[in-house]
């Protein structure tokens, strides 16, 4: 073995085709089943996509990295359970191009944060943490609320997100920008719309309580108020309890 | 420098800037409105930049025909001050992040400062600008040596070097100013992640060119490293960026695939990140650098070829213990946490191989911190290979994920394997690289060891005590069946261990600032060497003597 070695390391190409083969298999054997065994991803029926709004919220998450400091992912574990809610499925972040189940909780999991507090809450503790939680050592995010929520990219996003597997339906991609407006102008014009494009249970409401205006602080707040209530799968599932 | 291209390669430079510079133009204008502008306007200004010294110098004679009996450097020299500019950076980035843990308000009130922000910048920072700076400034030193010919060209190494640093450049300017994907060490966006795609091909095809036309018979065990970390960085780098656009004009794109696919497409890339740019190329680094400073042979060729096998095979299967108890499908979970364990034996062949070879050379490493830095490495490599396998083992990772152990873990590695075999190589090249006697003060190379070290060690210490803390505090019930603890109070409860991780990261900063003291003071004012014989490279005995195959 150790001849037959002593020749491969003569040839360039003979090392460059060994150490392609070698590598490829392990990523090949477990990442190509999990495109097609359909056990992956339960079936939720009932799911939603994000609406433009809430899109815009979770670019806004994505840009300010709080996934760096939370977890968007509660693991099978008892403790876990009875802190966060029910374990997380994978169907719940079937829309997540990309997936933000994070890899460190310097916070806590905000996975099922969805209607836990306020939206005054939010905007209080994302404008200085230390307002609302004297010991929190998160960072205060003051410009969310100055900085105006760019719409005119939103129906590129849809289109963008169509493209990846998200069901975004044409009429959706059209009133991206007005949809966005109106799910944080409940009094406007364009807040008609929203719940017939992404179903009655849609919060329309003003988030960041600035009416008239749509700021970045209204889509943040936003999504993370739908944090875990895209779909109730989760809540239908009774395998809940055999945990380990 | 620039007297030493050809003319031709001197033009063949200016095109390229020409064409980065329309390219920059370009999205500079039409992507107003947008963040990519901003990146659009930097790229042509360092194109730019770069292309009035050369236009300046375009006329020069041709360089002397003497230069193809030596070997090709400038780009080496360049690369590692650049690593150290970049360690310098990083470093002071991530103390600063480390403060922020422990005092959140120590920081600007605009956007591009806070945590989320600038923590991607540090890792960015250390694991491409430092660490890539140094792995590819030691390859092109390395190539050359072993297979005894110089580069083939003069302008591709300096494609390679630059192209490869504007990379780091809009990464770590992106996150700054919100450009990023959030995939972790595959933060920059689709554009800048093709411009890497480029450089990486023209890496390697540099890499193949001077291997083709070595004057040894066998390739050595370094360049086995440096190719595979050059190949399969590029396979994870293209799979795991896979995304769609929101438009040409826009820095935004979303990944192609989501959820629990994404996620393990992203661990694949992320473990093997650590396994091929961390752990492939600084073992390149340690095959050289380690024996010929040792002067002793490596000890055993046949644990090179088992390690390198075994490394290379097995790695590829392991991402999935970043998933333990998530909704990823079971047997996906146990599959990584099985090869996990069985990588220890390819893992410590290497390191117990390492300090083999330095087998009868022990007073050299009592007496040289330069080597001391590489014998410390391949402890730390050691010891961190086996705390990996063990933190993949379910039932402690049940503990230990989502805890600052896994940070502790990663800075074992980091600041224990990877930084310090990247020192003491680079205290090995300067001298070697500038034609000095040795490094202008070997007194402040002790310093710094000692500051490492010491860094390292309250580093890692702080946070086991924090990560495990942590962990148990989330998991305590009281004798009710009651959570014990909210998770408030586990952050309460971390903060002497920040404070001391802070302190142990600042000692840890102030020896790569005495680093890169030094090595201003080697350029500057230290005695050239007398010793001709490494004048003549092309013929090094030294190296025949430990880079050649043991039977
Ligand atoms: C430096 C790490 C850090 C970053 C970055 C960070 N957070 Fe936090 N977050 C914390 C900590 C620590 C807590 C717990 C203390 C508190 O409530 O403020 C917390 C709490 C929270 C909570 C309350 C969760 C609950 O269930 O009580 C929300 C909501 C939240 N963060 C949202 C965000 C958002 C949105 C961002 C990004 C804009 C963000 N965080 C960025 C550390 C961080
Ligand atoms: C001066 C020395 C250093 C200091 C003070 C430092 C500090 C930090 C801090 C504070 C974090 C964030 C941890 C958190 O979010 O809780 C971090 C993350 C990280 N650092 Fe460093 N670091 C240093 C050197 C390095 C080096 C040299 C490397 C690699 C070569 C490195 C690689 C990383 C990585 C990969 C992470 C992400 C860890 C994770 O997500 O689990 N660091 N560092």
């Amino acid at each position: 073995m150790f001849k037959l070695h002593y020749r491969l390391e003569r040839r360039a190409i003979g090392m460059t085709l060994g150490i392609i083969a070698a590598a490829s298999i392990g990523g090949f054997v477990e990442i190509a089943p999990l495109f097609t065994i359909h056990q992956t991803v339960e079936a939720a029926p009932d799911m939603r996509v994000y609406t433009p709004l809430e899109l815009a919220g979770r670019n806004i998450y994505i840009r300010e990295g709080c996934y760096a400091c939370h977890s968007q992912m509660i693991r099978t574990l008892r403790d876990e359970v009875e802190r966060y809610g029910h374990y997380s499925l994978a169907v719940e972040s079937k829309y997540d191009h990309p997936m933000l189940w994070g890899s460190k909780r310097t916070g806590p999991d905000i996975a099922r944060l969805g209607g836990k507090y306020s939206d005054e809450w939010h905007v209080r503790h994302l404008l200085n943490p230390r307002d609302v939680v004297p010991v929190s050592i998160m960072p205060a995010y003051g410009w969310l609320m100055e900085n105006d929520l760019r719409t005119d990219d939103l129906s590129d996003q849809l289109t963008a997100q169509r493209v990846v597997g998200v069901p975004y339906t044409p009429d959706m991609i059209r009133n991206a920008a007005d949809d966005a407006y109106g799910q944080a102008n409940p009094d406007s014009s364009r807040a008609k719309g929203v719940k017939t494009r992404y179903g009655e249970e849609t919060n329309i409401r003003s988030f960041a309580g600035a009416p008239g205006r749509l700021t970045e602080m209204d889509a943040l707040v936003a999504y993370l108020q739908i944090l875990g209530h895209l779909t109730d799968a989760a809540s239908r599932d009774t395998v809940a309890k055999d945990l380990e | 420098m620039i007297s030493n291209l050809t003319t031709g390669e001197r033009r063949g430079a200016l095109l390229i800037l020409l064409v980065m510079t329309l390219v920059g133009l370009f999205f500079a204008a039409a992507g107003r409105g947008d963040p990519i502008a901003v990146h659009g306007a930097l790229i042509m200004v360092a194109a730019i930049a770069l292309a009035f010294p050369i236009m300046a110098r375009l006329y020069d004679p041709e360089p002397p025909a003497e230069r193809f009996d030596t070997y090709y450097d400038d780009p080496s020299k360049v690369g590692i001050i650049l690593t150290f500019v970049w360690a310098a950076f990083a470093m002071f980035v991530g103390d600063w992040v480390a403060w922020l843990l422990v005092e959140p308000t120590w920081t600007t009130s605009g956007a591009w400062s806070s945590f989320g922000r600038i923590r991607p910048v540090h890792t960015t920072g250390v694991i491409f600008g430092f660490g890539g700076n140094g792995l590819i400034a030691t390859s092109f030193y390395v190539m050359q040596r072993t297979s005894r010919v110089r580069l083939p060209d003069q302008l591709s190494p300096w494609f390679v070097l630059i192209g490869y640093n504007l990379f780091c450049v809009l990464a770590v300017t992106g996150y700054m100013l919100g450009i990023t994907q959030s995939k972790e060490y595959a933060e920059p966006e689709w554009y800048a992640d093709l411009w890497l795609v480029i450089v990486w091909v023209v890496y390697f095809i540099l890499y193949m060119r001077t291997l083709a036309r070595r004057e040894e018979p066998h390739i050595y065990v370094a360049n086995w490293y440096y190719m595979a970390f050059i190949l399969v960085v590029a396979m994870l780098h293209i799979v795991n960026n896979l995304a769609v656009p929101v438009s040409f004009l826009s820095a935004k794109s979303f990944s192609l695939f989501s959820g629990v696919q994404d996620a393990l497409t992203e661990w694949w890339y992320g473990h093997n990140a650590v396994a091929f740019f961390l752990t492939a190329g600084f073992l390149g680094m340690m095959y050289y650098y380690l024996p010929i400073r040792a002067g002793r042979p490596i000890f055993s060729y046949r644990m090179s070829i088992i390690s390198f096998w075994g490394i290379t095979f097995m790695y590829m299967w392991v991402g999935s213990h970043h998933l333990h108890h998530t909704a990823l499908p079971q047997w996906v979970q146990t599959l990584g946490m099985t090869f996990s364990l069985v990588l220890i034996v390819p893992s410590w062949a290497s390191a117990a191989n390492a300090l083999l070879t330095l087998n009868g050379a022990w007073h050299k490493v009592r007496d040289d911190a330069t080597l001391r830095f590489m014998m410390i490495a391949a402890v730390f490599y050691g010891l961190t290979t086996f705390e990996g396998s063990f933190m993949a083992i379910r039932s402690v990772n049940a503990l230990s994920h989502y805890t600052d152990w896994t940070v502790g873990h990663v800075h074992a590695g980091a600041l224990g394997w990877v930084a310090m075999i990247t020192f003491g190589a680079l205290y090995a090249s300067i001298p070697w690289l500038w034609k000095r006697e040795r490094m202008y003060s070997p007194a402040l190379v002790e310093v710094h060891f000692w500051l490492a070290l010491s860094g390292t060690a309250i580093y890692v210490f702080a946070l086991w005590n924090a990560g495990i803390i942590q962990g148990l505090m989330w998991r305590t019930y009281t004798e009710n069946g009651n959570l014990a603890y909210t998770f408030l109070d586990s952050v309460v409860a971390m903060r002497p261990y920040y404070i001391a991780r802070a302190i142990g990261g600042l000692l840890f900063l102030l020896g790569a600032l005495a680093g890169c003291l030094n090595l201003y003071l080697t350029i500057r004012y230290a005695a050239p060497a007398t010793d001709t014989a490494s004048l003549k490279p092309l013929r090094d005995e030294l190296n025949d003597a430990a880079t050649l195959p043991a039977e």
